[in-house]
């Protein structure tokens, strides 16, 4: 910036070629078709996020009242699993670019574990729940909390079939360091997962 | 034509466009029972003469479906149907089936019509849209398995493709779905709460992906756009239709004493049902323009295109309108929802069989396309019956906000009955437009008559 200050032609000139590196570095990863399902699951959750919103502003009380008997802990290590899940997807990916298919599954694989590893607390957190006689139909609180981080779970467990089909094909020899669209494409609708979650922990467990 | 068991489908289109035109000279006598109340009473009441009206919509879509299928199947497939006698007796079976249920409908009177029927060995009599006689729904699922199983072995021996697997799991589930017309608990809400499952999960559901499949179909023909960019379109399509259709049963499950969750569970998801039919309508249109081909047969090309704007507008945009909990304790069960209800299945399922049938006629009576003649023909056809049926939406929308201002939302809200007479005006506005959607199908039928003398060949 100050060397473009200080000679503007120069700084045209070098603005131009960043410009088209920009557009070679940063295409769109994955399938165009992940990316219109993605915003469309974004939607549905948006669509919930805002219906809990509005609907915890004019009942405040009720709704702090029975967060707290939700499981923080449980929720903060998911999140981290999560989180960790999706480090280990951008690894993979960057496996399969440098071409070394089978570092690109090792870390698929670790991935996975830290999905199934989500599911397992989730499970638990679940179990808990319903053995004290909650379910849809207790409040409106514990209807928010329920569908949505059931309708969550479900997403994971969907993100984890297609994890699970990206690195059958990268053991076969699917992709290479040409052709990785398809690890690309199940890396973000992990990330849309872990996305979610990180807005859904937060608003359903933490924030009052 | 590429396959000679294609032809089959000729039968179904034919008996599908037959039964359509009752459907319409039932629709206009009810439109006019509206506002003259005994008009052919006593021979043909009004609940006798809506019913023909609905069911036979049903059966003919479910003939046009049909012979959608027996088309387009040998086609992906590439391969001879599996046996297409069996699809010629089973098109007997069911169009005899058919008219003796309509006749039965009209000659007697419905609950002689359960006794003689033997309906109270198995009941599932008298509930909207599955009026039809025990005897007749057993019928229904015979031909329905028949059907699935001729299909089935095609697609699963022949040529494997997404536009035939998204088809036969539509088909599948159309089956699936309606043995729960077989389920009648006692209960009234759990009657209710499973009726919905045959109603909804149908048209809201597994019809969706019919449609989507067909239209595929017909887009991947005309246009001759790569079958990898039409697939991945479709698969999109019916994932948002699943995620949002399903779910979004709750939208039926307000107010006939489900849990309350369903208010949220129901206004949500099916707040979001528009998304599907917004992508079918992007879809056609993105298809149409980067069309490879100028395919000889341009009606087929508006009939695609007008049933992804018309599905949009009537499923979508006039589903929307009443679907919110707090909106549709207002609107439940008024003029809104008759006017959601015509422009929907006109716009998806009347439309996306004519699209086919307009597509593949021509190609079954040994031409690529109809002549200019003809074709203009059927373009006048498609404006008649489209224009028409927006005035009757909007006529019905018309009717029915000032139905539920008046009768439900007002300081001081009137009855029933006074508040039809005071919306009168609205029922004979769509009275004529109804008439002249009637003009548009006679033009539809006419354009199957003309001389053919500049026909193309191509």
């Amino acid at each position: 910036m100050r060397e473009g200050g200080a000679s503007p032609p120069c700084f045209t000139m070098n603005s131009t070629v960043k410009q088209s590196e920009i557009t070679t570095r940063y295409h769109l990863p994955g399938d165009f078709a992940i990316w219109v399902f993605i915003f469309a699951e974004l939607l549905v959750f948006g669509v919930f996020f805002l219906s809990y919103a509005f609907y915890r502003a004019s009942h405040v009380e009720m709704f702090n009242m029975y967060q707290d008997t939700l499981d923080r802990e449980s929720g903060a290590i998911n999140t981290l699993l999560l989180i960790t899940s999706s480090y280990f997807v951008v690894r993979a990916v960057s496996a399969i670019k440098s071409g070394d298919a089978r570092r690109c599954v090792n870390w698929l694989a670790a991935a996975l574990a830290g999905g199934g590893g989500f599911l397992v607390i989730k499970s638990l957190e679940f179990a808990d729940k319903f053995s004290h006689g909650i379910s849809l139909g207790t409040n409106t609180f514990y209807m928010f909390y329920l569908s949505m981080t059931f309708f969550h779970f479900m997403h994971v467990i969907l993100g984890m079939i297609i994890l699970a089909a990206v690195l059958f094909k990268a053991r076969a020899g699917g992709y290479s360091a040409e052709e990785y669209t398809g690890v690309e494409t199940g890396a973000s609708y992990w990330h849309m997962v872990d996305l979610v979650w990180i807005v859904l922990f937060p608003l359903v467990y933490v924030i009052r | 034509m590429k396959y000679q068991s294609q032809s089959v489908a000729k039968l179904y289109f034919i008996a599908a466009i037959g039964l359509f035109i009752g459907q319409i000279l039932f629709g206009v006598t009810i439109g006019l029972q509206y506002v003259w109340g005994d008009f052919l009473f006593p021979y043909i009441p009004f609940n006798v003469a809506r019913m023909v009206h609905t069911n036979l919509l049903i059966v003919w879509l479910l003939f046009g479906f049909m012979g959608a299928s027996y088309y387009l199947v040998p086609e992906e497939s590439e391969r001879e149907l599996y046996a297409p006698w069996l699809a010629k007796l089973m098109f007997w079976i069911f169009l005899i089936a058919g008219a003796l249920t309509i006749l039965g409908y009209l000659l007697v009177p419905y609950a002689g019509l359960a006794q003689l029927t033997m309906n109270d060995l198995l009941p599932t009599m008298g509930r909207e849209f599955l009026e039809q006689p025990t005897i007749t729904k057993v019928g229904i699922v015979i031909v329905a398995l028949a059907f699935l199983f001729n299909i089935g072995m095609t697609v699963l021996t022949g040529r494997k493709t997404v536009v035939t697997i998204v088809l036969l799991t539509g088909l599948a589930g159309l089956a699936v779905f309606f043995l729960f017309a077989f389920y009648n608990p006692v209960n009234v809400v759990m009657d209710k709460y499973f009726w919905w499952w045959v109603v909804h999960l149908w048209v809201e559901g597994v019809w969706e992906l019919i449609m989507a499949s067909i239209l595929a179909f017909v887009l991947i023909k005309i246009t001759g756009v790569d079958r990898e960019v039409i697939e991945k379109w479709l698969y999109i399509i019916i994932a948002m239709t699943l995620i949002t259709g399903i779910i979004g049963t709750g939208h039926h499950y307000f107010w006939i004493g489900t849990p309350g969750y369903w208010q949220w569970f129901g206004s949500i998801f099916s707040a979001l049902e528009p998304i599907p039919f917004f992508m079918m309508t992007l879809f056609a249109f993105n298809m149409v323009n980067r069309r490879r081909r100028e395919h000889p047969n341009k009606v087929a090309t508006l009939w695609a295109l007008g049933t992804a704007v018309m599905a949009f507008l009537g499923a979508g945009v006039w589903g929307f309108l009443h679907t919110l909990a707090p909106v549709n304790y207002y609107t439940h069960g008024t003029q809104i929802t008759a006017a959601h209800g015509h422009m929907a299945f006109y716009g998806a399922y009347v439309m996306i069989v004519l699209t086919i049938i307009s597509y593949a006629m021509p190609i079954m009576r040994g031409r690529t396309a109809n002549g200019p003649k003809s074709q203009v023909m059927e373009m006048w056809s498609f404006w008649l019956m489209t224009v028409s049926m927006v005035f009757i939406t909007l006529f019905l929308t018309g009717a029915g906000i000032l139905q539920v201002y008046l009768q439900r939302y007002s300081d001081t809200p009137l009855g029933f009955m006074v508040v039809q007479d005071k919306i009168e005006l609205f029922y004979w506005l769509r009275e004529i437009a109804g008439l002249v959607f009637l003009v548009g199908l006679i033009v539809y039928v006419m354009s199957f008559f003309t001389k053919h003398d500049d026909e193309v060949t191509a």
